[in-house]
């Protein structure tokens, strides 16, 4: 089935009629797509009062190109962009890269060993993390109290979560990171605030990179565990035979077999962080801002700048363009194979 | 959930292994435990008892005091009510007749539960999910299907996900056939279309808002000739509400698009040939070769845009501000203005709320369709 992708032939051979027909289609939604992007692009070289004075269509006809909002940006607040920007690319770049590498193998897992926790076990740390937000919220510190925590978590893990037998398996393992995209982050923020303002890691690449990490690997895991799953086992017990280590088979035969997934999941990982505004509104007030807090900063006291908002605009979709109609091929493939096997 | 398989036919690990074999699977599984458990578990639960607490910031810090479920109170029951469930009337006739509809198909669903003599928890469950069901379709047909009525930011939410995701699955579909055909110069709409997904949803926001200028946007000609240039559609609670759900399908068709093209271009093409040589007509094929390949992916596809539509905030937050008044807020964006009003119990509640919806509805639209595409 892998080979059958994009085929430069289709088996759908449309009458002429039909083909002026989808042309037509295909042309208007083309234009609907395109136009918001054509006028997002002339308002970036738009003198404030080619913006307000009513619609102008064409530079150069209807009104006089300025590149007024491209110096301001670049030059007079241009070292704010280029950490805005920097920040940017740095957080989402680091964040996909860990969201994959974490998630990945985490998917492989799932697919190659079986796993059997103990419910037990989950109950027991689910008390003791209860037990540790009480104690700190009674005025505990809270080191003290999640020290006292973890060693209870050890203790009753060796006394009496081994009464409970009963086990779950890989798919609700599976099931439970998967579920994880579901919660909105708007319901956990306020304590990723609360927790990293603790650590004195707010408005740090660490804080958002974590949160980035953590709210995307659902979405590694969901599409590489299918990938993975799609990948024969029988490569993998030969080499095994051979007496190549686990690590190395997933190196060096799963991971070059995954590229198209791997390429997939990254790049969804990425536009995920790169545009992400409401975590970082939270997480970050100044050296940590990331380039979406900057285009709303742009709706200023005297009225949306939307000459500088299309610059900054941009600026952070030109780098996803290009890297999506390089990769645009890995995109379907590999979102697909994840989607296939629901 | 549709996306987890059994995983039946795992190979046993090997016995005598390596110290650094024996612990392979947790090296590889343990990371990604560890971090959803600390970003995601703790904070919720810590995020549930905020919920039930009352946070007040005071000289020397914050004062944290235990309400119980007072701000669920509020929410529901209380001052937050009208913003939360909007002003429900008596609904019109149509409006009885959907409530209608949807009590005997719920009546219909428990009664098939019992007649099948499942299980006690699945009878339940039947229950309980009938109960919500029909509850939260009173709300909409009160609030939307009532002359009087308007809609809270529950039902608003739940709005724009049932019409983001049908348009755009529809759209998407309808543009990923064309697309399938062999024309020339497809890779081009191909990588068009994928263009929106790429692009911030602040950004989005914004860039809507130029368009939707009746004066400065580059439609006034348009709006002109509808003698409607005076037209203000952020202060009209439908203009606002249909301009928000345009973004989002401009944004979102992308990723329907890309993944159905992928889908039909992907499926068996001898079926197809030989349906042709046989004189079937393009619905013919359509209806019976290509939609059967592609429902599988439909369905993922459609579970994975409903997640993430439940929690759209910026595209409202920066068309329309939530406004005018709340006539456009989502639970997500409800959640932060309580926030930013510094009700943290309150918010944390709301997001818990929403929390309930998504669960509520990706298990059920999992449940219902687990039994469907299995023995379609």
């Amino acid at each position: 089935m892998m080979k059958s992708f994009f085929r430069s032939t289709s088996p759908f051979k449309p009458s002429p009629f039909r083909m002026v027909v989808s042309y037509l289609i295909l042309g208007a939604w083309a234009f609907i797509i395109l136009f918001p992007l054509y006028w997002l692009f002339i308002t970036a070289f738009k003198l404030p009062a080619a913006v307000n004075n009513g619609p102008f269509y064409l530079p150069f006809v209807d009104f006089q190109p300025s590149l007024h909002a491209w110096e301001y940006v670049l030059g007079e607040v241009g070292n704010d962009t280029i950490r805005l920007f920097t920040n940017t690319v740095g957080v989402s770049l680091i964040s996909a890269t860990l969201a994959l590498v974490i998630g990945s193998g985490a998917a492989y897992a799932l697919t190659r060993f079986q796993f059997r926790p103990k419910v037990g076990t989950i109950f027991v740390f689910i008390g003791c993390v209860l037990l540790a937000i009480i104690l700190t919220v009674l005025g505990a510190p809270w080191a003290l109290a999640v020290a006292v925590a973890i060693a209870l978590f050890v203790i009753s893990l060796l006394t009496i979560a081994r009464r409970f037998e009963r086990a779950l398996g890989n798919s609700d393992i599976a099931f439970w990171l998967i579920s994880q995209r579901i919660m909105p982050p708007v319901a956990v923020v306020i304590p990723i605030y609360i927790v990293f303002q603790q650590l004195r890691l707010l408005d740090t690449w660490i804080a958002l990179i974590i949160t980035y990490v953590a709210t995307n690997l659902p979405i590694v895991v969901w599409l590489m565990r299918d990938y993975f799953a799609s990948i024969p086992y029988e490569l993998e017990e030969s080499a095994q035979i051979d007496g190549a280590s686990r690590f190395r088979i997933f190196n060096q035969i799963v991971l070059p077999l995954s590229v198209p997934g791997l390429v997939a999941t990254f790049l969804f990982v990425l536009v995920f962080c790169w545009n992400e505004y409401l975590l970082a509104l939270f997480l970050t007030n100044a050296r940590a801002q990331t380039m979406p807090l900057a285009v709303v900063a742009q709706n200023a006291t005297r009225g949306p700048q939307w000459w500088y908002m299309s610059v900054l605009v941009l600026i952070m979709i030109v780098p996803v363009i290009i890297m999506a109609i390089a990769l645009e091929r890995y995109i379907a493939r590999g979102l697909l194979v994840g989607a296939v096997k629901g | 959930m549709a996306t987890i398989t059994s995983s039946a036919s795992l190979p046993a690990t090997r016995v005598r292994a390596s110290p650094g074999e024996r612990l392979a699977p947790a090296v590889f599984l343990l990371p990604a435990v560890l971090v959803v458990l600390f970003v995601s578990i703790f904070p919720l639960i810590l995020s549930l008892f905020l919920s039930l607490s009352r946070l007040r910031f005071e000289a020397g810090g914050l004062k944290v005091q235990f309400v119980a479920l007072d701000n669920y109170r509020k929410l529901l029951f209380g001052s937050e009510q009208k913003v939360l469930f909007g002003t429900l009337a008596t609904p019109s006739p149509i409006g009885w007749v959907v409530l209608a509809v949807v009590a005997l198909l719920m009546l219909a669903s428990v009664y098939r539960a019992i007649r099948d003599a499942r299980s006690g928890r699945a009878i339940a469950g039947r229950v309980i999910a009938a109960i919500v069901l029909a509850g939260l379709t009173y709300l909409v047909v009160a609030s939307l299907l009532a002359p009087e009525g308007r809609p809270g930011t529950l039902v608003v939410t739940m709005l724009y996900v049932a019409v983001g995701i049908t348009v755009q699955y529809l759209l998407g579909l309808g543009l990923a056939l064309l697309c399938a055909q062999q024309l020339p110069g497809r890779r081009f709409f191909r990588v068009v279309f994928l263009l929106p997904m790429m692009i911030t949803p602040v950004g989005v926001g914004y860039l809507f808002r130029m368009l939707a200028d009746t004066n400065k946007g580059p439609l006034e000609p348009l709006w002109v000739a509808l003698g409607m240039q005076d037209f203000a559609w952020s202060n009209n609670a439908w203009g606002a509400r249909i301009a928000v759900m345009i973004g989002d399908i401009w944004q979102w068709t992308p990723f329907m698009f890309i993944v159905l093209l992928a889908a039909i271009e992907g499926q068996e093409v001898e079926p197809v040939e030989a349906a042709i040589v046989d004189g079937a007509s393009n619905w013919d094929i359509f209806r019976h070769i290509t939609l059967p390949a592609i429902l599988p992916v439909s369905t993922t596809l459609i579970l994975i845009r409903m997640i993430e539509a439940f929690k759209i905030i910026d595209l409202p937050n920066i068309l329309t501000n939530g406004g005018p008044g709340t006539a456009t807020e989502t639970l997500t964006l409800y959640a932060y203005r309580i926030w930013r009003a510094l009700d943290i119990g309150g918010s944390a509640a709301i997001a818990y709320l929403l929390l309930f919806l998504v669960t509520f509805f990706a298990t059920l639209y999992v449940r219902t369709l687990r039994g469907r595409v299995s023995t379609a």
